[in-house]
């Protein structure tokens, strides 16, 4: 073994940091490509400023993931509009969309009024399921007890449609009362958060235990410190399935009757009058709730969980 | 001063500021401060005592850093059966000391190193660190470990991440980052203590976990494995840190490796484990001049580049050879029983 001397080993070791920085930069670079996309529109102005060649790319990335949708939906639309119109099919079977985005503009006042009443209804469950199922399963976590009674229940409650409850829940409360839609919505929102996070606060990998236990933490500093941020990805699991639920449920309750505010029950009123186009109308309206609460919780997530705007499967995959 | 064992009045003197930055700080700024001494009565430091808590038992003789007793481990498996990962270890290691754990892979290598950090309890048989039950020790901080894997916190930053011992243990944040950025450099990887540690390679990342094991400057190291996931040059740079750092702080060191020519480059013992049931089949002395306080007056620790320099001659003696083919044979030898 005739080693190198001394100005070689010097060498291989400013090689092996240049090395470093190279693969490190170029993870980096692809990270903040696919957090700016992830994020949409909202931060326009978070553009890093790098070279106008990796701008390019990200624009050209962004394109490649906005584009095929868009295209196939207008493809869908104009091959709708062309089946509607060149069979004369009749509007309480399926109306055109140009029906439909007339009747959308014609009640425009009507629909933003009644998706306000639908979505703070979506909304205030959704807060409410989000709070009481994390608070359960923080409780369910930390007590082996809380969590041999909730596991059941919780088992059995998600077997149930909850959506069934809500004529009962209508008779429970006053005719004008939004409470009953919050409920079946808080409820229909609580099982995906509660499950989610129960499962993330246990998945705390062993080396994670180990390194605390070998720092001698107790059981609070170690539950802030590893425990709580490793169940983040996994507690907006649940809630991006659950925001998207909390729409359907809240426009669905109200399907039952009670209070005439919301999307829900103009979409009965208008289907009971044969006015299909307006019908769809508010289909869309809903529609629109509906992808607008979504995104609003995949934002919540993207600021909650910095580490992980990785580009899509680029970070620790965690279901 | 790195011909002067720290041990000697350099350990006195530096009982009165733990976190005080090292008076001879040079260049590089990759030097480690001393081990932050317990409370040792000033003058009283005995040479091989530097790291040793004051609660001494009255016991004579110095106490040892490590001393695993007769001790057995048998993990029982879910469907009733039992692995008997280690019996009968024997094993002792002096203050300062740096010894090797080498053996097969499952021969129970990491499992030791568990039972000394008390991350597992033994079976039967007793395991003491610095005079104390393994538990006390690791309830009063006596060693810093570095896992097989890296295990960093996803969501911490890598500066966060060596921070995170500092932390827990409510050092100020001022403090954490000045000595973040020290051993972020130390390891090369000044660069990326902004970073997630999922944008690091794995070799990064374990680094992170070595920064991460020093960071409160325990008396004792454990280290599973730390360079099995970098490159050769990365390999001896690191190596020549790990060297200069016990030397300069006379830390304990216990280290699990696979490498030979590792072991014996770094330690002063090798012990040589063998498989079912995994157990010490030999311990080596390791003689090999050269690889103390290099000789000279220098006021200063070496570069790394002259640490790697050095390194390479000490890999090139006749001595080192005899070493690496001791403990080639040892293993073969219980790898046939
Ligand atoms: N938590 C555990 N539960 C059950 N068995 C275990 C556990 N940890 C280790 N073992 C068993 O103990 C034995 C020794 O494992 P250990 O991890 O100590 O080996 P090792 O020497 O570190 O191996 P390697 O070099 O591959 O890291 C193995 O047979 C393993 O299956
Ligand atoms: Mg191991």
């Amino acid at each position: 073994m005739t080693g190198p001397g001394p100005r070689l080993a010097a060498d291989a070791r400013s090689v092996a940091d240049a090395s470093d920085a190279a693969d490190a930069s170029g993870a980096g670079g692809a990270r903040r490509a696919g957090g700016v996309s992830g994020a949409g529109g909202a931060s326009g102005a978070g553009g890093v400023s790098g070279a106008g060649g990796v701008r390019g790319a990200r624009a050209r990335a962004r394109l490649a993931v906005v584009l095929p949708p868009v295209v196939f939906g207008i493809v869908v639309v104009a091959l709708w509009e062309a089946y509607v119109q060149a069979y004369d099919i009749k509007p309480y079977l399926l109306p055109a969309p140009s029906e439909i985005w007339t009747q959308f503009r014609h009640s425009f006042r009507v629909i933003v009024d009644t998706s306000k009443a639908t979505g703070s209804n979506a909304l205030v469950g959704l807060v409410v399921g989000l709070v009481t199922g994390l608070l359960a399963a923080l409780v369910a976590a930390s007590s082996k007890i809380v969590d041999g009674l909730l596991a059941p229940i919780a088992a059995a409650m998600n077997a149930i449609p909850i959506i069934a409850l809500a004529p009962l829940f209508n008779s429970m409360f006053s005719t004008t009362s939004s409470v009953p839609r919050r409920l079946v919505v808080a409820i229909v929102v609580f099982f995906p958060v509660y499950v989610n996070t129960v499962r993330g606060l246990r998945q705390v990998p062993d080396v994670q235990r180990e390194l605390m236990r070998s720092l001698a933490v107790g059981r609070w500093r170690f539950a802030c410190t590893v425990q709580l941020p490793g169940a983040i990805p996994y507690l907006f699991t649940g809630f991006r399935v659950a925001s998207s639920l909390a729409v359907i449920a809240a426009v669905v309750a109200e399907y039952f009757g009670g209070r005439q505010n919301g999307l829900g029950s103009r979409i009965t009123s208008a289907a009971a009058n044969t006015a299909y186009p307006r019908a769809w109308a508010f289909v869309l309206a809903a529609c629109v709730l509906g992808i607008a609460v979504y995104l609003i919780a995949g934002l919540l997530e993207w600021l909650a969980t910095p580490w992980r705007r990785g580009s899509g499967s680029g970070s620790t995959a965690r279901t | 001063m790195t011909s002067t064992p720290p041990q000697s009045p350099a350990a006195g003197a530096a009982s009165d500021a733990p976190a005080a930055p090292s008076p001879h700080d040079e260049p590089t700024a990759a030097v480690p401060d001393p081990v932050a001494p317990d409370p040792v009565v000033p003058g009283t430091a005995v040479p091989t005592a530097a790291a040793v808590p004051a609660a001494v038992p009255a016991a004579a003789g110095p106490t040892q850093a490590v001393e695993v007793i007769g001790v057995d481990k048998v993990f029982s498996t879910s469907g009733g059966g039992a692995t008997v990962a280690l019996t009968g270890i024997d094993l002792t290691v002096a203050p300062g000391e740096f010894v090797s754990l080498i053996g097969p892979s499952g021969c129970g290598k990491s499992t030791l190193l568990r039972l000394v950090g008390d991350l597992v309890e033994p079976t039967g048989g007793e395991v003491r660190v610095f005079g104390e039950p393994a538990r006390a020790a690791r309830q009063s901080q006596r060693y810093g470990i570095a896992f097989q894997q890296a295990g960093l916190l996803e969501w911490r930053t890598v500066a966060g991440n060596v921070e995170l011992p500092l932390q827990v243990h409510g050092v100020k944040k001022k403090e954490r980052r000045e000595r973040a950025r020290e051993l972020l450099e130390l390891v090369g990887l000044a660069d990326f203590a902004g970073h997630w540690p999922a944008q690091l390679s794995g070799g990064m990342q374990q680094r992170v976990a070595i920064a991460r094991a020093l960071a409160e400057r325990p008396p004792l190291l454990l280290l599973d494995e730390p360079f099995g996931a970098l490159d050769e040059m990365t390999r001896e740079r690191m190596q020549a840190e790990l060297a200069r750092i016990r030397l300069e702080t006379s830390t304990t060191v216990i280290l699990v490796t696979h490498s030979i020519p590792e072991a014996v480059f770094l330690s002063d013992r090798v012990a040589v484990m063998s498989p079912r049931p995994g157990r010490i089949t030999q311990v080596i002395d390791i003689d090999v001049p050269g690889r103390g306080p290099a000789p000279g007056e220098s006021g200063g620790a070496p570069a790394v580049e002259d640490a790697v320099a050095e390194a390479e001659d000490v890999r090139e003696q006749a001595a080192f050879f005899q070493a690496v083919t001791a403990v080639r044979e040892a293993l073969r030898a219980g790898g046939g029983s």
